[in-house]
């Protein structure tokens, strides 16, 4: 063919509407989101959800208060232990019921694992959402997992199952830990810190990994608190609000807490304050096994009929700090044995509001990195 | 310095039984530089199918969790020809991981029949195969049965990676037999 | 606890009652008193809104919350239940957006000035508001499809 200049048109084929999801392997879950591209940048995000709901509030007014602990470990899959450690909180609150103070750091013990653990799938799937799953993602994505088979094997050890373990209950935990699950603690929590290194150098370290979470998905301070987001994402925007800072319970009070903030509020500033929330755990764990008190774990067991633990009539809300930000329950009691309205104050749901607000000005790639920083468990926000 | 901590997942010395090539064909004759194998042409083809089932990632609720971890390193569902395709156009089966709602269900079906045949199906936990204690809710579909044929459940809330794999097992002894749910 | 002097200001202003978790204020003073909580006491995180039926009335409750001064606050109005609409927060509090699509979607609550009332989690066209009390939990899961859809506004 004879050379010539070139002739450059440029078309604008005007809005493209995009449906991501609900099956997308990037979406964390059953979450639709409408994008509507005018090129490669995403003018509206649209997300829809409800693909994954289950009627749990509804589930929950048919229940009696000392069968429901289980039901709600479901809905955050990641961290099944804040879940009912939230509910059972709120019911203890409800009917003054003590817990002893074994029980208290139990509980605290196990989140504070979970919340390793929840940590590393993200990590694991946003090396999966970064990189692909045939383009190298999937190193970050096995060597996370790696690190969370051993710690499910303590858990199985513990509680007998690795994943819904059924630990809290209505004034107190069904497990206790003996001195040699003690030692396992801190040999596994050694272990995983041994590797923390080699996360960060293949993840923070990597200026692929920068060049993609770097000033993306801004979330600012106003923005957050209007929204109401929660959890790391909040702490990342400048807020320092941790619930079990600001209303501890379980142990928190006596435990060397550290709050993780940073001020840059985008996917690079989320992603930090997630590891370091990985060696903070970490060092709980140590702190909480080295500094467990004797006693029993349990001041009210099951009652033979679940339908006999009437609570005084009321309202209460309990929150506890779940790896996604602050989960509560609001318990409306009508003096029965199962709640007359239960409502889940649900950290992935508030966080999943912010979408349509940051993710227009950006690209399609920063999409899925957004959303993984955001860290959506969609059971949480379907419930 | 090996962690001690880690798992040790050795090799097995040997194929595990009924899965060699003797146990397919009907006539087999090995020489140096390869072989020459007689077999009936479904025993070939079903051979094929189940030793490289590729997966469509589905995953709803929980199980995906322990789907994801059962394709990670320690369980490692790629030495069975396992890679997980996010189209269901490229795979074979689908593995419904999770509880199926009712707002789900209509995109169920559309990507079972989005699949091409030959299609399996794997109801992999206690939501998928009966809706477990979510049955009775306005919004749930008890069991994804209700929705497409389903070839192996797996029990279990979740059921372990092992028993996942127990599952694929029985679908490929399934294949084997040249049995299939749905057309 | 909420701080008492937010409370004593509020049932000054507002005439509103305390309960446990917060006060009860008259459903047409809800957004000037959130307004209020917001720009005049600092109230400007955004907690949760929820929703329960008693059996006259809808009680729709907002919580905010004051990040300074660490103080969750409950603010609940009561809507009859043959009029059940109230005027919406969205605009205050951008959270309130989707928590009140999600009262809409499961009790039928409307809100007046939402820049988007549609269902959230159930279908868009499922009939009927599952968390009221006189929706059986065990509704058959398949349905027909409501005659009119629920109000929609926006895209």
């Amino acid at each position: 063919m004879s050379g010539g200049p070139i002739e450059v048109v440029e078309r604008d084929f005007g809005e493209l509407a995009l449906n991501m999801g609900p099956q997308h392997p990037s979406t964390h879950g059953v979450l639709r989101l409408i994008l509507h591209l005018s090129g490669e940048t995403v003018v509206k995000a649209i997300p829809v959800i409800g693909y994954l709901h289950r009627g749990v509030e509804k589930l929950s007014e048919h229940l009696a208060y000392d069968q429901l602990a289980p039901v709600y470990e479901r809905d955050d899959y990641l961290a099944p232990t804040a879940n009912s450690n939230a509910y059972v909180l709120a019911v203890e609150r409800l009917g003054a019921i003590a817990v002893p103070r074994r029980a208290q750091w139990l509980r605290a013990f196990v989140s504070e694992w979970q919340r390793v653990s929840s940590h590393l799938v993200w990590l694991g799937t946003l090396g999966l959402d970064l990189g692909g799953a045939l383009g190298g993602g999937t190193t970050l994505y096995m060597y996370c997992f790696r690190e969370r088979e051993k710690l499910l094997d303590f858990l199985e050890e513990l509680t007998g199952t690795r994943y819904h373990t059924n630990f809290n209950l209505v004034g107190g935990v069904r497990y206790d830990l003996d001195p040699a699950m003690v030692a396992k603690s801190n040999a596994l929590a050694a272990s995983i810190e041994a590797a923390l290194p080699e996360l960060w150098s293949m993840s923070g370290g990597n200026p692929i990994f920068e060049e993609r979470t770097r000033n993306v998905g801004v979330i600012s301070k106003d923005l957050a608190m209007g929204v109401g987001i929660t959890g790391p994402t909040l702490r990342a925007s400048g807020i320092a609000f941790d619930v079990r800072k600001a209303a501890p319970y379980d142990a928190y009070g006596e435990l060397p807490l550290e709050v993780i903030t940073r001020t840059a509020g985008d996917a690079e500033a989320r992603f930090q304050v997630r590891m370091d929330e990985i060696a903070v755990s970490l060092k709980l764990v140590k702190a909480i096994a080295d500094g467990l008190p004797s006693g029993p774990i349990f001041t009210r067991k099951p009652l033979k009929n679940p339908k006999a633990g009437k609570l005084p009539k009321g309202e209460v809300y309990a929150a506890v700090e779940s790896p996604r930000g602050e989960l509560g329950f609001h318990i409306v009691s009508d003096g029965s044995a199962k709640p007359y309205r239960l409502k889940i104050n649900a950290p992935s749901f508030k966080n999943l509001q912010i979408v349509p607000h940051i993710l227009p000005g950006g690209l399609v790639a920063d999409v899925v990195a957004i959303l993984g920083s955001l860290d959506p468990v969609l059971g949480d926000v379907d419930r | 310095m090996a962690d001690p901590l880690l798992p040790v997942v050795g090799q097995p010395a040997a194929p595990a039984p009924g899965t060699a090539l003797e146990d397919i064909a009907e006539e087999v004759v090995r020489f140096p530089g390869g072989g020459i194998a007689m077999l009936r042409s479904d025993a070939l083809f079903h051979w094929a199918q189940k030793s490289s089932l590729w997966p469509l990632t589905f995953g709803l609720a929980c199980c995906a969790i322990e789907m994801m971890a059962t394709f990670a390193g320690r369980f490692d569902l790629d030495r069975f020809g396992m890679i997980l395709r996010p189209t269901p156009r490229q795979s074979d089966v689908m593995i419904i991981a999770g509880t199926v709602t009712i707002k789900m269900a209509p995109r169920i079906r559309t990507l079972y029949d989005q699949m091409p045949h030959p299609k399996w199906v794997i109801s992999m936990g206690s939501c998928a195969n009966s809706g477990d204690h979510y049955r009775n809710v306005y919004s749930v579909v008890p069991g994804v049965d209700h929705v497409i044929p389903v070839d192996i459940y797996v029990a279990g809330c979740p059921p372990t990676p092992e028993a996942l794999m127990e599952g694929i097992f029985a679908l490929q002894k399934k294949i084997t037999e040249g049995d299939r749910a749905g057309s | 606890m909420p701080a008492p002097e937010i409370v004593a200001s509020l049932e000054a202003r507002f005439s509103a009652t305390p309960y446990t978790l917060g006060v009860e204020i008259p459903a047409a003073s809800l957004l000037t008193a959130l307004r209020a909580l917001r720009d005049v006491h600092g109230y400007r995180y955004y907690v949760l809104g929820t929703g329960t039926e008693s059996a006259t009335s809808f009680e729709i409750t907002h919580a905010v919350r004051n990040l300074e001064s660490n103080d969750t606050l409950f603010v609940k109005v009561v809507v009859p239940k043959d009029a059940p609409e109230v005027d919406s927060i969205a605009f205050v509090y951008a959270g309130a957006e989707w928590q009140e699509r999600e009262i809409w979607d499961l009790f039928g609550v409307t809100f007046n000035g939402h820049p988007d009332l549609r269902r959230i989690l159930m279908p868009d066209e499922y009939p009927g508001h599952p968390l009221r009390k006189s929706f059986a939990m065990d509704t058959p899961w398949g349905y027909r499809k409501a005659e009119a859809p629920a109000p929609e506004a926006g895209s």
